[in-house]
């Protein structure tokens, strides 16, 4: 500690000025940095090569240990993460073992005084007799994996675009950024119910939901890795790894992007929630995943009409699609935190 | 200030137009707006090569979009499948949709604004917590479900308390409304309460995080710490002096917002069943009426880049740091 003091710029000097800022260095370094090259050793001094890989390597260790020990020390977060991956790992098995499949037409039906949830049937039939059960596990199973390949592809659309024209600046960011503007002038879910209906007459399974979703919603990471591109692409470690000859791909993809993950992990958690949200939403209006598929958005629009009689056709689906979201809401609030304990929460 | 406030409205400007490209080729080139006729065997095929023509399907799409941007400038918007204008629809729907809007954000706005300045004085207790779960259950909680879920689950059992119905569920207004202002107005209410409930639900959430945490950052500031120093009352430092420029960020997140607004709203008319710009968007959407659909993403781009350009000029107004070279 006090080497690490002593080698920062004017740091001893006056004493009552060490005194004061002797809570900084951690602070600072756990809001940045994600192993930077050129960093000042963290403890014993053997990472302190200028762009060493293995030095490099065992800083960036070392943080992403210290980020999973604060999320793990979160417990919201990881009872959130726990349920969500019940959610995620129980559709797939119990869509694979219940004895009703979605499309399974069972011997009861939903009609006054019956069809109600049983032990036969623990979420109860609807009007035609499907199980509601099976639906359901059905429906979270398509939500997720569209929520999921929704954040793969608008995350990396839009660290790919935030990246470009937050390194060359110059022609790329404002034709960029333009472009970005241009897709948020009409509202996200007015362009997607254009699309989901074109969608919807060539199939309606969730792959052209997930894919429509994910080219549109790249927007907000784009902004967010621009601008810390804009900030980081102005550091000295960036200057040194010029210097020494790299080229502009190694920079952002060795440099530059490691610093800026901690905000994209974050928001691609939050595309997720954001995603359920949307292709709900679109299944609901029927712009979405079509029948036969099923999805959660489907079940809660098919169910709405009996919500009052068959409280079941309504309640099951949808108590799934917010314990789903909120669980992901959680899991992004704790991971934001766990990157940047300082940060006070901003929802985008 | 006057060089930036032009250049942005240009940059407006070019926005808008190549939003109205954008959307008038993705809708033109999302199906034959004609499909149904062409396979009804009763229709001649004089009359769809005159409707072809009279809806211009069989021009090149620059001319197809020239044509249909310099009429829409004009509040000509063309004519609908069914063959009727477009225009009058569209501002008849509007203003049910535009009513609703504005009402639910003012009040979001005041809702917000409060419970994220509480929640940053109390930091840490209660109300802070308590606000804090509320704001994310709602955050995490579809429009639809939400709307359906006060529609059947708090609207009906008080209606069935009362004995008569207050909340309306469906419709603006009860078909033959009739009677003195005040039943008539009374019934509006009714018939809004709901909706408008719904949309606030849904939009203030976020504000209310964004401007809890504004807040809390213009309190750990040296000018409050400075305002404090001096001895002014409490009540002045928080309104004067943090309250104020807690404000600048959070105007400019709700005016950035309002895309969100209106998508918002396409869910609240479909669930409540009103007859606004939404429903009249989706049921063109099914129709595959394409002048419809041009005309509702127009109207709501010329709306967002509005707010976009005001929302721009509001953080320079605002926020006197702000220097625009």
């Amino acid at each position: 500690m006090a080497e690490h003091v002593d080698l920062r710029p004017g740091g001893r000097t006056p004493p009552q000025v060490g005194s004061d800022r002797a809570g900084t260095p951690p602070r600072r370094k756990a809001r940045r940095g994600w192993g930077k090259p050129g960093k000042l050793p963290v403890a014993g001094g053997e990472s302190r090569h200028l762009g060493d890989e293995h030095g490099l390597a065992g800083d960036a260790r070392k943080q992403w240990q210290i980020v999973l020990r604060r999320f793990v020390h979160q417990p919201r977060a990881m009872i959130s993460l726990g349920v969500f991956a019940l959610l995620g790992v129980g559709s797939v098995v119990a869509g694979a073992l219940w004895k009703y499949s979605y499309t399974t037409l069972t011997d009861q039906i939903a009609a006054p005084g019956q069809g109600a949830p049983s032990w036969a049937h623990p979420f109860g039939v609807d009007p035609i007799g499907h199980d509601l059960f099976a639906q359901v596990m059905q429906g979270t199973k398509e939500d997720i994996q569209t929520a999921l390949l929704v954040a793969v592809i608008s995350t990396a659309i839009g660290t790919t675009i935030g990246a470009l024209a937050g390194y060359f600046r110059g022609m790329v960011d404002p034709v960029l950024m333009r472009f970005t503007d241009l897709i948020l002038s009409v509202p996200l879910l007015a362009i997607l119910a254009v699309l989901g209906n074109i969608a919807a007459k060539q199939s309606g399974s969730w792959l052209w939901v997930a894919i429509i979703i994910g080219v549109l919603a790249w927007t907000y990471v784009a902004r967010l890795v621009r601008a810390d591109f804009l900030s980081l692409r102005e550091r000295d470690f960036v200057e040194a790894a010029r210097a020494i000859g790299a080229s502009n791909r190694r920079i952002i993809v060795r440099h530059l992007l490691p610093n800026a993950l901690g905000p994209i992990i974050v928001n691609a958690t939050l595309t997720v929630a954001n995603a359920i949200l949307l292709e709900s939403t679109l299944s609901y209006l029927g712009l979405g995943i079509q029948p036969p598929q099923v999805s959660l958005g489907t079940l809660v629009a098919s169910g709405q009409g009996d919500a009052t009689t068959f409280w079941w056709l309504f309640v099951f689906p949808a108590a799934f699609i917010v314990v789903m979201i909120l669980c992901v809401n959680f899991i992004g609030d704790g991971l934001r935190e766990a990157f940047d304990p300082r940060k006070t929460r901003v929802r985008a | 200030m006057l060089s930036y406030l032009l250049r942005r409205l240009a940059a407006s400007v070019v926005i808008l137009l190549l939003s109205s490209m954008m959307v008038f080729l993705m809708v033109a080139k999302s199906g034959d707006p004609l499909a149904t006729l062409r396979l009804n065997p009763h229709i001649p095929k004089a009359v769809i090569a005159a409707r072809s023509a009279q809806l211009h399907l069989n021009d090149p799409l620059p001319k197809r979009y020239w044509i249909w941007i310099s009429n829409a400038i004009h509040g000509n918007f063309g004519l609908t499948i069914g063959n009727q204008p477009v225009a009058p629809q569209l501002w008849s729907h509007m203003v049910v949709t535009l009513e609703m809007v504005l009402i639910a954000t003012a009040i979001a706005i005041v809702l917000a604004i409060t419970i994220g300045v509480l929640s940053a004085i109390r930091q840490g207790r209660t109300f802070d917590t308590g606000a804090a779960f509320t704001n994310y259950l709602f955050i995490s909680i579809p429009v639809f479900v939400l709307g359906l879920v006060l529609k059947e689950f708090v609207a009906i059992p008080i209606n069935s308390a009362i004995g008569h119905t207050v909340l309306y569920t469906i419709g603006q207004q009860s078909p033959n409304l009739s009677g003195g202002f005040f039943s008539r107005f009374g019934n509006y209410a009714g018939h809004a309460v709901l909706p408008i409930l719904t949309l606030i639900l849904v939009v203030y959430p976020s504000w209310s995080i964004y401007q809890r945490s504004s807040m809390l950052e213009a309190l750990d500031s040296d000018y409050v710490r400075l305002a404090r120093a001096k001895g002014l009352r409490p009540s002045r430092v928080l309104i004067r002096h943090t309250l104020r420029n807690a404000l600048i960020p959070v105007t400019t997140v709700i005016a950035l917002d309002f895309a969100a607004i209106l998508g918002g709203a396409i869910l609240v008319e479909q669930v409540f069943s009103w007859q606004g710009m939404g429903t009249w968007f989706l049921g063109g959407i099914t129709n595959l009426d394409v002048n419809t659909v041009q005309a509702y993403l127009l109207v709501t781009a010329f709306f967002i880049v509005l707010f976009n350009f005001i929302a721009d000029i509001l953080y320079g107004v605002l926020d006197p740091r702000i220097r625009y070279g």
